[in-house]
């Protein structure tokens, strides 16, 4: 339970750790907060011939709002983004959904892009991303681009980055969820990895979002005209079951789609009353 | 850029519950390996290895988290508090320790020293927490003798001492 042998690198900038991803690609990882990350190397699931610490590069740890944007640098705990005193007004969904995002002591270390970057189908912040249709900030040697959650999130632990690239932020439309957001899962211990996460916000035109972590092997989202119960709760199961769901160790494919369609329509309730 | 070659072995420096020491590191050493067996500070226990057992949490530059996901060359410079810093002058137990003894909060005491630290980061930002704030901070812990309630009774014992109220 110890990682595999490893250069270290603690980057002092962007450039060198572009550089150092130039240079090494598929055997270079990044690590920022480490909370996935070292883990899996303790596990030797994951092992990279070079480390880059990008924990001190000072660029990186802004949250900040860009138009009409609240961009999230790539060193940015889950434990400062929770306690930014204009979260509930800017992300309203997110203030609902971090509290759920591991626990206290490794939201402390743990980043939001790291988090993202990771990419675990039931985790908190890759369905935020999804549901509030957010984008991901990609930089490398080449030039910077960036990716709207549906292109960046492809699969289980798999996005869109190539290898030689760094994601230096992650984006949020500011005020989705202002007029009403809520969030929900299902897991074994508070903390733990969900067996399925539900978030719902209500859009400006009055429909709702609704997004689905931990059934598909990437989060799902489903927008559901705002319609009379029964019609709901029918998109709910057909939805459920397009999705198919997993087995796993932790519940079956039908346990999951049993907790979306069960827990979906008190989620979107609790969207609903929340509309101020 | 600062490198650390795979079979480097390089002095790292930490303020160590208020005292500085520096000891050697290879790139992949843990952080909680280090603390054991390079500094000899075996206060702070190592269980699951992976972060879920919450037995190695330490405070990191003041706020609590898991020294097996910290690599010591990651924290080289930072100031690192464990167990071995909560007592006082000739070993007297603080207000959160004392409390643990008082409601039975541990038993085996292989978890304590984790617990201990990430209550004391957590009444550190927030000297009144509910017994709900309380219970999800100690979710992030694992007893196996799983005496979990006298842990509560004890936070919320200590938390109200040290606001100066009678316990």
């Amino acid at each position: 339970m110890k990682p595999r042998p490893f250069d270290y690198v603690r980057a002092d900038s962007v450039a060198e750790v572009l550089e150092l991803l130039a240079r090494h690609g598929e055997g270079a990882r990044i690590l920022a907060g480490g909370q996935s990350l070292m883990a899996m190397m303790n596990l030797r699931l994951v092992q990279p011939e070079v480390l880059i610490d990008i924990s001190r590069i000072a660029e990186l740890g802004e949250i900040r709002i860009v138009g009409d944007m609240l961009e999230v640098g790539a060193t940015v705990t889950q434990a400062r983004l929770e306690a930014w005193p204009k979260l509930e007004e800017v992300a309203p969904f997110i203030a609902r959904a971090i509290p759920w995002v591991g626990h206290f002591q490794t939201r402390n270390r743990g980043t939001v892009c790291g988090s993202i970057a990771h990419a675990d189908p039931s985790s908190e912040l890759p369905l935020s991303l999804a549901l509030l249709e957010g984008e991901v900030v990609l930089r490398s040697c080449r030039g910077e681009r960036c990716l709207k959650a549906p292109e960046f999130q492809t699969g289980m632990l798999t996005t869109a980055r190539e290898a030689d690239e760094m994601i230096t932020a992650v984006r949020f439309p500011i005020g989705v969820g202002r007029k009403g957001a809520a969030f929900r899962e299902v897991a074994r211990r508070h903390g733990d990895f969900a067996i399925v996460g539900i978030g719902a916000v209500v859009a400006g035109d009055g429909n709702i979002r609704l997004g689905v972590g931990g059934v598909s092997d990437r989060p799902r989202t489903i927008t559901l005209p705002r319609a009379d119960e029964s019609d709901l709760q029918d998109r709910i199961e057909r939805f459920a079951w397009e999705l198919g769901g997993y087995d796993d160790i932790h519940a079956s494919a039908r346990y999951r789609r049993d907790i979306l369609r069960r827990l979906a329509p008190r989620v979107i309730q609790e969207a609903l009353q929340c509309n101020g | 850029m600062q490198r650390v070659g795979q079979n480097e072995r390089v002095p790292v420096t930490i303020t160590l519950n208020g005292r500085q020491v520096t000891a050697l590191a290879t790139s992949r050493t843990l952080l909680s390996d280090f603390l054991r067996q390079a500094v000899g500070a075996t206060g702070t226990h190592v269980g699951c290895e992976h972060g879920v057992c919450g037995c190695c949490t330490v405070m990191i530059d003041g706020v609590a988290g898991r020294s097996c996901l910290a690599l010591a060359v990651q924290v080289d410079g930072c100031r690192i508090d464990t167990v071995e810093g909560l007592a006082g002058e000739g070993g007297a137990l603080n207000a959160l320790q004392r409390a643990f003894q008082a409601n039975h909060a541990l038993q085996c005491g292989f978890c304590t020293p984790g617990i201990l630290m990430s209550f004391t980061d957590l009444l550190a930002r927030n000297p009144s927490p509910t017994e709900q704030e309380v219970r999800e901070v100690l979710g992030g812990h694992i007893c196996r003798c799983t005496g979990y309630a006298g842990i509560v009774a004890a936070v919320l014992q200590a938390a109200a001492e040290m606001r100066g109220e009678a316990a």
